[in-house]
């Protein structure tokens, strides 16, 4: 199996209010120097050793369905395992 | 005129919806499934409120990838209307036959109450029967219902008479421009995140949401007469 991480997260001009509330408590349990944070979601994905074009495969799934380009972003980093 | 009422799993307004269409509007309405092929014989398809899919990984994410939403898309295509209550609209975005997205409210919360609209836009199949800037009482009931898109999409929506429904006096939201509800650019696909179905009946509190399934009557008759 290969296996490939995705992180989305929305894009800068996209306000985030849920990672506004978490920040906002990290300063009130004494962590000022939190300067932001923004929350994303991160897939982890495992795809048969047969697909060749894995990129193009791994843009296309990103593009139908995992991402709204909308508002979202996505980066993703193909993860060389050693196996036994 | 006869509809076709779309349920997928985790709809939760498909009910009122044929309520407001068969007992109070007196047209014809029937479910169909997420997983049939086929609008054949329907005059206008409603994609109801609700949680479709748990709201897994987006609002309507995995709705729109359902079997019926090919269909779905090629009935819009061909200028049939097309009308999507609260999830509905979440499910049209994300399917790409209307612009921009929804987002998470603002506050955080969940927000369930009585909001007042104004009416933008008359000269739609769904609006004709109010007057142009007629405010009109409407319930909410959405987590994400904060409309988002960028500027160029906000300028095309002004420019093409898009923006159908404002919130009239606050906005619940924080939807950019105060947006409840857009048109495509060829004005027979509707998005609105509040229920119209739930504002049919003196016992609901409201029958300003019934003049939008009225004008969807009227609209059909007078093309109809025309064709």
């Amino acid at each position: 199996m290969r296996r490939v991480k995705v992180y989305v997260s929305y894009k800068p001009s996209v306000l985030d209010p849920q990672g506004a509330a978490v920040k906002g408590t990290l300063h009130r349990m004494g962590y000022p120097e939190i300067a932001d944070i923004r929350i994303g979601k991160y897939f982890d994905i495992q795809i048969a050793e047969t697909v060749t074009n894995l990129e193009a495969m791994i843009e296309a799934i990103c593009d139908q369905l995992l991402v709204n380009v909308n508002m979202e972003t996505y980066e993703y980093e193909l993860v060389e395992e050693s196996v036994g | 005129m006869k509809f076709a009422v779309i349920v997928f799993p985790g709809s939760n307004c498909d009910a009122d919806l044929l309520w407001a269409l068969t007992e109070i509007l007196g047209e014809t309405a029937a479910y169909v499934r997420h997983d049939e092929e086929s609008l054949a014989g329907f005059d206008g398809v409603l994609l109801p409120g609700g949680f479709s899919y748990g709201d897994y990984l987006r609002s309507g994410a995995i709705a729109c990838c359902s079997k019926v939403m090919a269909e779905v898309k090629r009935f819009a295509k061909e200028g049939k209307p097309v009308f999507g209550i609260c999830n509905g609209f979440q499910i049209l975005t994300e399917a790409g036959l209307l612009p921009g997205t929804l987002l998470t409210n603002q506050s955080l919360h969940f927000i369930c109450k009585t909001v007042a609209l104004k009416v933008e836009h008359n000269q739609t199949p769904f609006t004709c029967d109010y007057a142009k800037g007629q405010v009109i009482q409407l319930p909410i009931a959405h987590g994400a219902g904060n409309y988002f898109c960028d500027d160029a999409t906000l300028a095309s929506l002004k420019a093409n008479q898009q923006i159908i429904f404002t919130y009239a006096y606050e906005n619940p939201n924080g939807s950019t421009a105060g947006i409840a509800g857009i048109s495509n650019q060829g004005g027979n696909v509707l998005g609105m995140m509040p229920h119209p179905e739930r504002a049919v009946e003196e016992l609901l509190g409201s029958k300003d949401g019934l003049i939008l399934f009225q004008s969807m009557l009227t609209y059909y008759r007078k093309v109809a007469v025309s064709q």
